[in-house]
């Protein structure tokens, strides 16, 4: 905290109302995160301990990791044989679009001071769409809103994968099956990125590629020709998958 | 794998994310334009990723011998039939999640 108040940018008085009323602000914008991430958070710690590992894992990789979608892939990836070169890999790929929340957020992010590394660090899916869309109401600090809906994001997703790890590993029986939470959460947002785009090459593409690339190279060595030759057929053949598009 | 090698894929897995999230902010520091063929991966990338994942997750099955993927393909069709119905994220997975688990541990035992 005596970061956050060497910064403060007001005046010398109501630095921690300040932060309670950005407090306040930030949170109704987190509750469908809330429930989204408990119930994610949860099937994602039962999903690793209950494949083997200790119920410190899940809570080790929602801090350091915070990155839904990988850590359900890190499972498996624990699974698989010692690999670092196809994690590194696999994260690059499956993460790439961060790399446009970063770039959409350069502006917004400019100026935040000592809170910036964590906004950067915590800037999953959801925290971009609340942070990128808001309009933050006059009166409200923007630094202590933004990194309050960042930290408040985080704790759920911790707070549900601490739980579920917990659960997982005290849990007499294994819940087989757990996993399909993975496949169908990849299936949801397949269908969301469908409805996005008039034109669906890339969809297309990318199901045609990765299937055959799993029956020419077999299922545990098909994900990095899978990438490669999506990234080289999709650099390749710009005019055909903005076709009909706006493009951003 | 070892717990040591456990431990470094989550290293390795932490470090690769950071890098996603950090190097935009590395790479433009002011507002130096982002190069045209970058902003276009941008657009193009993730529906091409998030059908790769789908696949992903499927990669395992076998069709051929009993009980012929059906609690999966059941699944995967409850999934898409509710998800593009009622377009609730939630409802869609914890169902297809939940009808799985269902299939997989009592139906097809």
């Amino acid at each position: 905290m005596k970061d956050v108040k060497a910064n403060r940018p007001l005046s010398d008085k109501g630095g921690r109302s300040e932060i309670i009323k950005a407090l306040c602000a930030a949170f109704p914008h987190t509750l469908p995160i809330l429930t989204g991430f408990l119930f994610l958070g949860i099937s994602c710690g039962i999903y690793m301990t209950g494949s083997g590992f200790p119920f410190w894992y899940p809570i080790l990789s929602s801090v350091f990791v915070f990155a839904g979608s990988m850590e359900f892939v890190l499972v498996s990836l624990l699974l698989g044989a010692f690999d670092p070169l196809s994690a590194i890999m696999m994260t690059l790929m499956i993460n790439a679009r961060h790399l446009f929340y970063g770039i959409s957020m350069l502006e917004k992010y400019r100026g935040m001071g000592k809170c910036k590394p964590y906004l950067i660090f915590g800037l999953c899916d959801e925290t971009f769409s609340i942070n990128c869309v808001t309009d933050i109401p006059k009166g409200i600090n923007k630094k202590y809103f933004m990194l309050f809906t960042t930290l408040l994001d985080q704790s759920y997703w911790v707070i549900g994968s601490a739980l579920g790890g917990i659960v997982g590993s005290v849990l007499a029986f294994e819940l087989k099956g757990i996993e399909f939470v993975m496949t169908a959460m990849f299936i949801v947002i397949f269908i969301e990125q469908w409805k996005k785009h008039k034109n669906h090459v890339c969809e297309i593409a990318g199901l045609i590629i990765s299937v055959v690339c799993l029956l020419v190279f077999g299922s545990s060595d098909f994900i990095i020709p899978s990438m490669t030759a999506i990234l080289v057929f999709l650099s390749a053949v710009p005019k055909l998958t903005e076709r009909g598009e706006d493009k951003a | 794998m070892t717990q040591t090698e456990q431990l470094i894929t989550i290293a390795v897995v932490a470090a690769a994310t950071m890098a996603t999230r950090f190097l935009p902010f590395i790479l433009f520091p002011q507002s130096r334009e982002t190069p045209k063929y970058v902003q276009y991966i941008g657009r193009v990338l993730p529906p091409a990723v998030f059908a790769m994942l789908v696949v992903y997750c499927f990669k395992d099955i076998a069709p051929l011998s009993y009980p012929y993927a059906l609690p999966e393909l059941i699944s995967l069709v409850l999934v898409a039939f509710l998800h593009l119905w009622k377009r609730n994220m939630l409802l869609s997975i914890a169902s297809g999640a939940v009808c799985y688990m269902l299939l997989l541990n009592l139906v097809f035992v």
